[in-house]
This record gives structure tokens, C-alpha cells and sequence, in this order.
């Protein structure tokens, strides 16, 4: 090959304007318009590539997103692993290398484009800005947006918005599109909803299988004529045009005109209107004739061609321009279920005509394509040696290998060869792949068709799906409460429970989460603790059937709650499997407010919603999450009394007049506040609700209250120690959505004779009867020190047997207690409540280790603390 | 993705709605008195057919309505959007 720049073509280029690439270290000179590819074929080189299996020299084959052979990273002035040389545009301080079909990351981070999302609504998106798409847009109305992958789109309609370098990646239901543009240094990714969509995509040029089709200055027709028309490079001084269709002809005629000694190899038997015209215009034509094998080291410089009588005779050639028919590019509809049926006289799949109401197909990409000679592969020479994929150095012999192998189906001979999974998508190989695997089989030509396209139509970075990067805040919400500076002076250590931070321990001096958490649990039990617990679920719930509709949601009933009381209560689904739990407290005879599980406030809500607005649309009930309305102190341990009065309030505090499971609304420190006895530790409490604006002032003064008697904040840790050493549950903690009340051993709060609830059906399921069911318990270590794993696996004896081994259940919580001077674990156990006093092995590694199964309430089982 | 016409805000895209399966399943009205294959059949079973079909849907993003739509399950052309006690149109 030989090429060079011509006068008086190139019509996407700036001659006034030279900008300067470097490729592979070498400095190449072009033009403000040009491509990568385009610059390097006007630089003369010839191939410059290699392919990535088999390391076989390569050249530039296409003008497009089609190309096989041409890839290149680009460094600078951003950086980008893999491209089609095609499909890069000269800027200044391009710097690129020549990449083998596969891109490498840097170690280090590098700096990708920015991109950015936009949102666009129109009547009508046409994707494709040639003839037939300006063509459908000056005609619609409304807003009309183009887009089209190449950088020019001449003559844009004025009635259309025409966005350039703009590739549609996708087209989804009801004309949502989504579309990539190069946008100079920046990408955007447009997600665009159009009324109507009108695919003009065109028709992408199709090679033929021949010997020797891979050498460096083989390329498509189409290519070499845009290539002149666009960039006025002409790619090679005396070329050999081998088509089977009028549209290599004209390429040929055109290629001749800018200078090229051109000769044309058709394998039709019999003249027609091209042929005719190409002659008159002095330019041989050899009809019934075929590229048999090509010549060169490695680059191209002879074609044999085996003419009509079987004559072989060699042409002095540096470029073989290829033309095997055309494929109209209907690859973005074709996600959408469209069909294709085969065209005989065009050998090519067409739409056919199925398909959502708001796509038209048009132009090329609608079947307008030449009609072409019947010609898929070229019998002389070896089967090795005529390439089907050129990125995957796959020939006309491994499809008859994959044949071979029992094969059939296009998509299974895809998945054997890997043709059509490389950068290009198979756009060269697909439908002649197909055709191949036809003929192999014997079938007619179209029997069937190319393997499936789906998005994306070209690769598209990760960081233009990213977008900009627009700091955590948008990415997730962190929830946090409004004590969370004065967590941060004293050292919180925070876990995640959902969006919110909630503090796990507050270490002193060098202590680890054991020591912080055993110090925390220490001062719950023998004086008290602080807990922030603003982050409970809350739901506020009215109406004259809010009763109704708890006794619905919840297993036990709350319309017979006095006002001024609290009931703790079990929510389950429809399959009876507890869902949350929480409190429900009185607050008037039409109002509620319920709690739920921190994680779970958003799901029980939507409950709520979903039953009142779909089955129970009778009842007369509102509900409104007030979670962040309500800021939670919950002060605890024998103290808390002391504290709560010494924080100062009007409530009296007494046992008598104040008893467990009450509230009431009281001013604490000055501000009004829900005082409510609920203990989630077994020990005397008092959970003060207030509005989050005074929470930080009622938290310093419990905090000063409680300094006479060393008040300890506490994290979620100690929490969770604190719980199960009363063997209470934590939702999504003990159970997994498999677990009913009597498995938890809580049927106490399941009232059967209230009437319907959600889930009550389903408790009398055989399968909920089985006595074999995994049932809540306390496991203890033999050896006191010893904390199990959570998650640990349990056995019935100590060996551990070939597997399938028989698991008994496994634990679920485990810790090590302060207050009982020992480990504790809660644990799921078939038929676990049978075998309290009992052993069970837990599988540590290799060995197992000697458990004994318990009554999960560990600590004071006759609840003598929570009253003070 | 799909252009959902919410009875009460309009068409919005799919991303701000959720999906509640099957419509018209009515809650048993006494499910003591079903056999456990009958609630079985309730809880667990559901239509799969090519083609139109009713189910719910609830706009998460929006004003957070339950309502049903038709859709036809092999095109996914979302034919109509219905109120909760409204009949399906057409």
C-alpha cells in the first residue's frame, strides 16, 4: 500500500489546520478532521498492526466501527485502553499505540474522560444522519434530534437539533434510547425518550472468504472510498477491486477517477449496468472471475486471479479492495425482537417489517442495499487460509471444525470459535459466518441468519456510565442523628445499619471492641448506660381503624392497647415468616405510633401502604414515617431512675404510677418528651422521645445527670451483647426469612383468637407443624473462654462425617458476657428446644468442640432487674 | 425501559415505580377455611402468560400509589394504567 493525501478530496478534512500524532513513537503528520487511521494511511504506512491470537501482521481494513484489525490506546491528552483507530479523531497532543485487539490498564490511575449524563425528551430521535436519516427528519415535527457515531453529518436539517460523534447504544422500551457522545475531551451520555425512533443506521460492507484475505493492504471497498471522499487519501496507486454488487463498482469508479490504475474482479458471469458504465469509463472489468490468493511480505503487492476458463494470472497490486454485499446495520433494533428474513437477489438479512409501533426503519438499514452476486467464499485454495474473523484469526477451516464437532446453530459455532465476541461485534463476520455454516450443512443461503446483537452497539467506557463524580452524598445517603458530633469527639467507632451511622463502641484509652464493649455492658448492669436510638423505625399511625389495622399487621392484638401503653408486637408476611418487630404505643384513641427495626422502617412502611391501598381500602387509616421526627435517648441500667430524675422532670417516676410497658409525655430538661418504659436489656429503662432540634441538650443532661453514678455510653455492640444475654431476638439477626414466632419460641404472642392477621394462615402449614423445625436456643461452649464464630455450623456428635455431613443448625449470635463471666451464643437447631440440657458439637476447622444447649435467656430468666 | 403512566402524576420512567406483581389477587376473604393446597395455590402461584395481563405496580419515586396497569408481556407495550377499584381499560 501506498497511500497518500490527493488535491481536491476529503471533505470532513481542515487542510488550513495540521495537527500532529504520534503513533507507536513515530511523529505522523495530518490534519484537523483526520482519523488515527486516516492519518495513517495518508502517511503511507502499510499494516502497522498485529492480531492478537495468532500475532499475524495486520493493516487498516475499514472507515468505521466495524474495523477488525486497527486498535490503538490512546495516552494522552486522556487516557483510553483500546480504540478503533477508526473512530479516533486527531487533536492536538495525540499521543497512541498500536494495541492488538486487547487493551492493558496502567497499575497506576490514569486520567479517563470526564463524562457527564444529560436527559433529552423529543418527538423524534433518528439515529443516523446520511441520506435517508436527514431525509425522515426534515419531514417530523416537534423536536427532532439526530445523532449519528461519525464526527460530520453534512447538510443537517435546521429543524433538527444534530448531535455528531454521538453513538446510539441502545434502543429499550418505548423509545428510550441511550446514546454516547465524544463530546471533544468530554464524554456525555445522553438518555433520550422519543415518541417515535427511525433507525438509519445504514448497511455495513461484508468481506469474502478467499486465500490470503488477511494481508496487510486487503481492505473493504466502502473503506477505501471513504477514505478518499473524507480525508483525500488515496489508499494505494494500483488496486484490485474484487465485488460482487454495484457498490464496490462505483467504488472502484471513484477510486479511479482520483488517479488509481484500478481493475475490477466480479464473479458474475454476465455484464451488467455497472459493469457497462466502468468500461466506458476505461476501466477493466473481469467478469465470472475470483481473488484465488494474495502476494506479499507481509504487505500486499500481488493478487491472483482465477478467471472465467480457470486462467490464473497475477496483478501488481498494493491495495484489494473488497466488496462481498451488503448487511444493513439493524443490530440496535434487534434487542428490541425484531425480526429478519433473508433477500435473495441482496444476500443479506433485512427487517422484516415487525417491531414496536414508534420504530421505523429507513434507507440502507431498511434493505435499500445493492444487490449482489451470490458469492460467500471462494472455493480454490486452503480453507486455513481464508479468514471469516479477522480479530479472532478464526478461517473458513475452524467453522468447519466447529461444524465438524456437531455444531449447527450460529450461535453455538460463535461460542466454539469465539467469532463475533471482539471489539467490532462480529460486524464483518457475522452474517458470513452463518452462511459459511450454511453451506457446510448443506442449506439453502439464509437457512439461517447471524448470531443475536444486544446492547451495547459499540463499547462504551465504564466512565461515561459512571458520570461525574459527584461525591458520596449521591451516591448512597449516610443518615446520621443528631448526637453524631458529639459521637465523633468521644471516639465512635461506627458501623453501617443501612444508610445510618450508628456508633458500635466508644473505646477509652487503648482499649480494643472487647474490652470497650465489656466496660459499656459492665456499667448497664450494675449502674447505667446511654444509648442513642434515634435511628428506630417510626411510624405514626391514625384513624378510626388504626386499631383494626395493627390487629391485621401485627400477631397480637393492639386495638384493645390502653392509651398511655405499650405492646411490643410481631409482624410477619403471608408465609408466616417474622418480617419485624417493634412497639406500638398508644397515643389517642384514633393514634398510634409504632417502631420497627432500624433497617427495616422504609419495608414496613411500604407494608403498611401496599395493604391499605390495595386490600383494605375500607379502613379509615393514615400513616406517616416520622422516623427522623423523633430523636431516642434511652438511658438504662439500675441508675437510669436517678438519672432521668436528675436530668428533671415533672413525671413521676414511680413504680406504681410509671410501670413498665407505659409512656408518658413529660417535660425532661426543659423540653417536651415521649418517656417510655421499654427495655431492650432486661435492666430498668427509660427511652426518652423527643424532637431531634433538643436531643443533643437532653443528651448532655442526662450525661451530667448520670455523672455522680459514671453513666457509659454505649454502642450497638454492647446492645447486641446486652439483648442476648436475655435471649432476645434481633430481626435479620436470628432470623433469615425462614423462621415463624414458635420457632423463635415466642408463640406467646401469637393470638389465635383474634382473628386474621398476615401470616396466620400459614402457621398451620404442615411444614410449620414438623417438630424437626429450627427452633431458637442458647448454646454454651464447654469451655467457658471459648466464643464460636457466628455463622459456625452445628452437629449432633462430635465426628465430623464424610459430606454430605447432617447439620443440626447453626448460630446465629455469639459473644462473650461480662455479666455472666463466660460465652453465649444464640443458635438454630432442628428440634433445638427438645435438646436443652443436651450436647451438640460446633464444627471449628477440622476439629469440633463440645457445646451445651440452654434456655436462650441467660441472664435473670425471671426478669427481677427491668423495674429497678 | 418502560414509560409508565401513573393515573395520578402521568408517564414517568420506570425507574421510579416498583413492581407488585400479579393484580386482581384478591385476599381470601376467610383463609381459615381454605385447605392448605388452596392457600398454597394463593401464597405461591401466579399467571405467566404470553401476552396482555393485569398486574400492580406503585410509584416509589413519585406519590407512592399502588394502581394496576396492562401490559403485554411479550412485547412489553404497556397498554393501560388503571386506579386501585377501577376496571382495566378496553
Amino acid at each position: 500500500m501506498s497511500g497518500r493525501r490527493v488535491d481536491g478530496a476529503g471533505s470532513w478534512l481542515d487542510r488550513s489546520r495540521p495537527v500532529t500524532l504520534a503513533f507507536d513513537g513515530r511523529e505522523i503528520a495530518g490534519f484537523a478532521g483526520d482519523t488515527v487511521a486516516a492519518a495513517l494511511l495518508a502517511s503511507g504506512a502499510v499494516g502497522g498492526f498485529v492480531s492478537p491470537v495468532a500475532g499475524r501482521p495486520r493493516g487498516v481494513y475499514a472507515a468505521g466501527v466495524e474495523e477488525p484489525n486497527a486498535f490503538v490506546e490512546i495516552s494522552a491528552p486522556w487516557f483510553e485502553p483500546i480504540r478503533p483507530a477508526t473512530m479516533v479523531d486527531l487533536v492536538d497532543g495525540l499521543q497512541t499505540r498500536s494495541r492488538a485487539g486487547v487493551g492493558v490498564l496502567p497499575a497506576s490511575s490514569v486520567g479517563a474522560r470526564p463524562a457527564r449524563h444529560a436527559h433529552r425528551h423529543v418527538e423524534t430521535l433518528v439515529i443516523g444522519g446520511g441520506a435517508a436519516g436527514r431525509a425522515a427528519a426534515t419531514i417530523a415535527e416537534g423536536r427532532v434530534l439526530i445523532v449519528d457515531e461519525q464526527p460530520v453529518v453534512v447538510d443537517p436539517p435546521p429543524n433538527a437539533t444534530t448531535l455528531t460523534s454521538t453513538t446510539a447504544t441502545g434502543i429499550y422500551d418505548d423509545g428510550y434510547v441511550l446514546c454516547y457522545q465524544r463530546d471533544g475531551a468530554t464524554d456525555v451520555f445522553h438518555h433520550v425518550r422519543a415518541q417515535h425512533v427511525v433507525l438509519a443506521t445504514g448497511a455495513h460492507e461484508r468481506p469474502l472468504a478467499f486465500a490470503g484475505n488477511d494481508r496487510p493492504g486487503v481492505m473493504l471497498a466502502a473503506a477505501a472510498r471513504a477514505y478518499l471522499e473524507r480525508f483525500g487519501v488515496l489508499v494505494g496507486d494500483r488496486i484490485v477491486v474484487f465485488s460482487t454488487n454495484h457498490g464496490g463498482h462505483d467504488a472502484a469508479e471513484t477510486l479511479a477517477g482520483a488517479g488509481a490504475q484500478v481493475v475490477v474482479v466480479d464473479p458474475s458471469p454476465r455484464p451488467g449496468a455497472a459493469t457497462e458504465r466502468l468500461r466506458a469509463a476505461g476501466i477493466e472489468v473481469q467478469l465470472n472471475a475470483r481473488v484465488v490468493g494474495t502476494d506479499g511480505e507481509p504487505a500486499l503487492t500481488g493478487v491472483t486471479v482465477s478467471a472465467a476458463d480457470g486462467q490464473r494470472t497475477t496483478l501488481h497490486a498494493d491495495v484489494l479492495a473488497v466488496s462481498g454485499g451488503w448487511n444493513p446495520a439493524v443490530q440496535l433494533a434487534r434487542s428490541l425482537g425484531i425480526g429478519l428474513r433473508y433477500d435473495e437477489e441482496k444476500t443479506c438479512f433485512v427487517h422484516d417489517g415487525s417491531g414496536p409501533e414508534w420504530l421505523t426503519v429507513v434507507g440502507r438499514a431498511a434493505g435499500d442495499v445493492p444487490a449482489s452476486f451470490p458469492l460467500w467464499v471462494v472455493d480454490d485454495g486452503e480453507d486455513s487460509e481464508k479468514y471469516v474473523e479477522l480479530q479472532r484469526d478464526q478461517t473458513v477451516a475452524d467453522v468447519a471444525d466447529a461444524v465438524a464437532g456437531g455444531l449447527t446453530h450460529a450461535e453455538h459455532v460463535k461460542r466454539a470459535t469465539y467469532i463475533g465476541t471482539t471489539i467490532d461485534q462480529g460486524r464483518t463476520s457475522g452474517v458470513l459466518t452463518a452462511e459459511i455454516v450454511n453451506r457446510l450443512l448443506g442449506w439453502a443461503p439464509g437457512a439461517q441468519g447471524p448470531t443475536n446483537a444486544r446492547p451495547p452497539y459499540t463499547p462504551v467506557p465504564f466512565s461515561a456510565l459512571a458520570g461525574p463524580d459527584s461525591g458520596p452524598i449521591l451516591l448512597d445517603p449516610i443518615r446520621v442523628t443528631p448526637m453524631q458530633g458529639w459521637h465523633d469527639a468521644h471516639r465512635a467507632v461506627y458501623e453501617n445499619v443501612g444508610q445510618w451511622k450508628r456508633p458500635r463502641y466508644f473505646p477509652r484509652g487503648d482499649e480494643d471492641m472487647d474490652a470497650a464493649v465489656a466496660r459499656e455492658t459492665r456499667a448497664l448492669r450494675t449502674s447505667v448506660g446511654v444509648l442513642d436510638a434515634s435511628t428506630l423505625g417510626k411510624i405514626d399511625v391514625r384513624g378510626p381503624d388504626a386499631g383494626v389495622f395493627l390487629d391485621r399487621m401485627y400477631t397480637n392484638r393492639m386495638s384493645n392497647l390502653k392509651v398511655s401503653s405499650i405492646r411490643y408486637g410481631l409482624m410477619l408476611g403471608l408465609d408466616g415468616m417474622v418480617f419485624d418487630d417493634g412497639v406500638a404505643m398508644r397515643i389517642g384513641e384514633d393514634h398510634y405510633v409504632v417502631t420497627t427495626t432500624t433497617g427495616g422502617a422504609a419495608a414496613v412502611m411500604d407494608r403498611f401502604e401496599e395493604w391499605l391501598q390495595t386490600e383494605w381500602t375500607d379502613l379509615r387509616v393514615y400513616c406517616t414515617s416520622v422516623t427522623e421526627e423523633w430523636s431516642v435517648v434511652a438511658v438504662g441500667g439500675p441508675r437510669a431512675r436517678d438519672v432521668v430524675a436528675g436530668a428533671g422532670t415533672d413525671a413521676d417516676l414511680g413504680h406504681d404510677s410509671f410501670p413498665f410497658m407505659t409512656f408518658r409525655d413529660a417535660m425532661v430538661a426543659g423540653v417536651p418528651t415521649r418517656i417510655c418504659r421499654i427495655s431492650f436489656t432486661g435492666e430498668l429503662s427509660y427511652e426518652l422521645h423527643l424532637s431531634p432540634w433538643h436531643a443533643q441538650h437532653v443528651w448532655n443532661a442526662v450525661m451530667a445527670a448520670g455523672e455522680p453514678f459514671g453513666i457509659t455510653p454505649y454502642g450497638t455492640e454492647a446492645m447486641h451483647v446486652l439483648r442476648a444475654e436475655k435471649g432476645f431476638v434481633i430481626v435479620g439477626q436470628e432470623t433469615d426469612g425462614t423462621q415463624t414466632p414458635d420457632d423463635l419460641g415466642m408463640a406467646w404472642i401469637v393470638n389465635t383468637g383474634k382473628g386474621d392477621f398476615v401470616g396466620k394462615r400459614s402457621l398451620v402449614r404442615s411444614d410449620m407443624l414438623r417438630d424437626d423445625r429450627k427452633q431458637l436456643v442458647g448454646v454454651m461452649t464447654e469451655d467457658p473462654g471459648r466464643v464460636l464464630i457466628e455463622g459456625t455450623q452445628l452437629l449432633a456428635d462430635g465426628t465430623i462425617p464424610e459430606p454430605p455431613a447432617h447439620m443440626l443448625g447453626w448460630v446465629t449470635s455469639s459473644y462473650r458476657s461480662d455479666a455472666l463471666g463466660r460465652s453465649i451464643a444464640l443458635a438454630v437447631v432442628a428440634g433445638g428446644r427438645r435438646r436443652i440440657g443436651g450436647q451438640v458439637h460446633a464444627v471449628v476447622g477440622d476439629a469440633t468442640i463440645p457445646c451445651r444447649v440452654a434456655d436462650p435467656a441467660f441472664y435473670d430468666p425471671e426478669g427481677t432487674r427491668r423495674d429497678g | 425501559m418502560l414509560l409508565i403512566r401513573c393515573p395520578w402524576c402521568g408517564e414517568r420512567d420506570e425507574i421510579e415505580f416498583t413492581y407488585g406483581g400479579q393484580a386482581h389477587l384478591a385476599y381470601p376473604s376467610d383463609p381459615e377455611t381454605l385447605s392448605d393446597a388452596e392457600w398454597a395455590d394463593f401464597l405461591f402461584m401466579r399467571e405467566n402468560p404470553k401476552g396482555e395481563w393485569a398486574e400492580r405496580w406503585m410509584h416509589a419515586a413519585g406519590c407512592r400509589r399502588w394502581f394496576n396497569a396492562i401490559r403485554d408481556t411479550a412485547t412489553h407495550r404497556m397498554i393501560g394504567a388503571y386506579r386501585m377499584g377501577e376496571e382495566p381499560p378496553g
